[in-house]
């Protein structure tokens, strides 16, 4: 019945525009930058996340959202193998990379070699306590750059993509900790951009930010993503509404449903998607 | 909403949504009876029902007014989504539909007015004898487009959409009428262009109880189907769906 609809939809969408129209499913999925395949994880025998399949399309920006403990911070930090800082945790499935093809959960994968590929932003600002120079020539160093001349040029870029430089470039010697908090979260964008990665991770990177920082967070990622994949996490719906390209529903370590953002947030298939949605939950 | 559907977290926002849709509802409920009093008053050449038709109509803006103010504060404060947006716009679009519904209904009592200052003939009657058949059908689109906004039930709205044809070919067959009436005595032309102005109205009646009845179809479904072709939408919703679409609201 559904279907029905659907194929009649879309025949007046043909007719009226006298061609192939695409389906929402067929844009830039093709090109995946990542693709979590039946992902597990476990904290000892909890399972956090119980066999996820999500797509993380090139270029675009995917959300993840659910309420706390769905797991959506886990399977970030999972991304860039975050968990195995901690003893006692294990994983099944993987999440392949492309367009190597290398599965990141691989032991043979190096947790710092894919550190240095995928970036992550944090809820609190966390800059070194150092100068802003430093923390965002910070990555460069520890991949081994010395030059200076190119260190300047590579930090100003960063910043410059961070929307900060305008703020910073008189003041690049001053303490990190003495920038505002709107201003320390696009330091550390920065930071993350330096290393040029090619997936940008955040996890709630606004939520410690009044509505200014926030907006230009918001802002900064829109621009950010003609040049690097953004998976990001968070728990302000209308966030996720405004900034992402698709958005991936969890609740209870599953992912529930995948959709274009447009269409989950006019027209979800799941009930638990639709209760999540509009305010109708526990 | 459906009956596995919980209520909001937030209460209020509940009441706020329910007490929007009431007035929609309410407005409706209007619009068809004063389609059905000013069909009435022009039948039986009463002309004071036509009057109070015609000064009733700004009951109807005040509703049409009403419900946008309402609409848009709740946008502003609630930022709906999924089926909660789905219903606001559902919500708005009928609105403005009562509301062209509501100027036929008064369009109709002017029309009645001047139609009553004709010198009566024996042959008004004949011109009247369309208003009836398209004013019952008209009227019970509307009342079938009311319900299934109602009851958010997709199968009637279906049917609504497609009786909207038959109101169609009532209108054509009214039009010849009216022209045939027109040649054979010119003194005809004055009171038929009255009537024509009225099966057009109730024409018009028809097409936005159909508008309506597509809003129901979105509001449920999610899909759009204004400007899907009649056929396939009836036959195939129709006759494959005459269960599970009818929800309690």
């Amino acid at each position: 019945m559904d279907e029905t609809l659907n194929k009649l939809y879309f025949r007046s969408l043909v007719d009226s525009e006298r061609e192939e129209a695409p389906t929402p499913e067929a844009h830039d999925l093709r090109k995946l930058k990542a693709e979590a395949k039946g992902l597990s994880f476990y904290y000892g025998e909890v399972a956090a996340l119980k066999a996820v399949n999500l797509p993380v399309a090139e270029h675009q920006v995917t959300a993840l959202i659910g309420p706390s403990g769905c797991g959506k911070s886990t399977f970030l930090r999972a991304v860039n193998r975050m968990h195995d800082l901690y003893p006692g945790s294990r994983y099944e499935g993987g999440i392949r990379f492309y367009p190597d093809d290398i599965d990141l959960l691989d032991k043979d994968v190096d947790p710092i070699e894919v550190r240095m590929r995928i970036g992550m932003v944090f809820q609190k600002p966390n800059p070194f306590p150092k100068s802003v120079f430093d923390n965002v020539a910070y990555g460069l160093r520890v991949r081994g750059e010395r030059n200076r001349r190119l260190l300047v040029e590579k930090v100003e870029q960063a910043l410059r993509d961070a929307a900060l430089w305008a703020e910073v470039k008189d003041r690049l010697d001053d303490m990190a900790l003495n920038l505002s908090g709107g201003q320390q979260q696009r330091l550390c964008i920065a930071r993350a951009l330096a290393t040029e990665p090619e997936l940008l991770l955040f996890d709630e990177p606004t939520s410690a930010l009044d509505p200014i920082a926030t907006a230009s967070i918001e802002d900064l990622i829109q621009g950010l993503k003609a040049r690097v994949t953004i998976l990001i996490v968070t728990h302000n719906m209308q966030q996720a509404a405004r900034v992402s390209d698709y958005t991936a529903f969890m609740y209870l370590g599953e992912l529930v449903e995948f959709a274009p953002t447009k269409t989950l947030f006019t027209n979800p298939s799941d009930r638990r998607t639709e209760n999540y949605l509009t305010g109708r939950f526990g | 909403m459906t009956p596995e559907q919980r209520t909001h977290t937030d209460k209020q926002y509940d009441e706020e949504l329910a007490s929007l849709r009431q007035l929609v509802l309410d407005m409706g409920a209007l619009v068809k009876e004063q389609i059905a009093q000013a069909v009435a008053a022009l039948e039986r050449g009463d002309v004071e029902t036509a009057d109070l038709v015609i000064n009733r109509d700004y009951e109807v803006n005040g509703y049409d007014v009403k419900i946008d103010e309402g609409t848009v504060a709740l946008i502003a404060r609630r930022q709906p989504v999924a089926s909660d947006l789905r219903l606001l716009m559902s919500m708005v679009k009928a609105v403005a539909d009562f509301e062209r519904i509501g100027d036929k209904a008064k369009k109709i009592g002017k029309m009645t007015l001047l139609f009553s200052q004709h010198v009566a003939n024996p042959f008004n009657a004949g011109l009247l004898r369309d208003v009836s058949t398209m004013g019952k059908l008209a009227l019970e689109m509307l009342e079938g487009a009311l319900d299934a906004l109602a009851h958010l039930d997709v199968a009637g709205a279906v049917t609504i959409a497609r009786r909207d044809r038959e109101l169609d070919a009532e209108y054509q067959t009214a039009l010849r009428r009216l022209i045939t009436y027109m040649m054979e005595d010119p003194r005809m032309i004055g009171p038929a262009i009255d009537i024509l102005f009225v099966v057009k109205a109730l024409e018009r009646v028809g097409d936005h109880a159909k508008n309506i009845a597509e809003y129901v179809i979105y509001l449920v479904k999610g899909k759009d189907v204004r400007h899907v072709s009649l056929e396939h939408l009836a036959q195939e919703i129709g006759t494959n769906n005459t269960s599970s679409t009818k929800h309690s609201p």
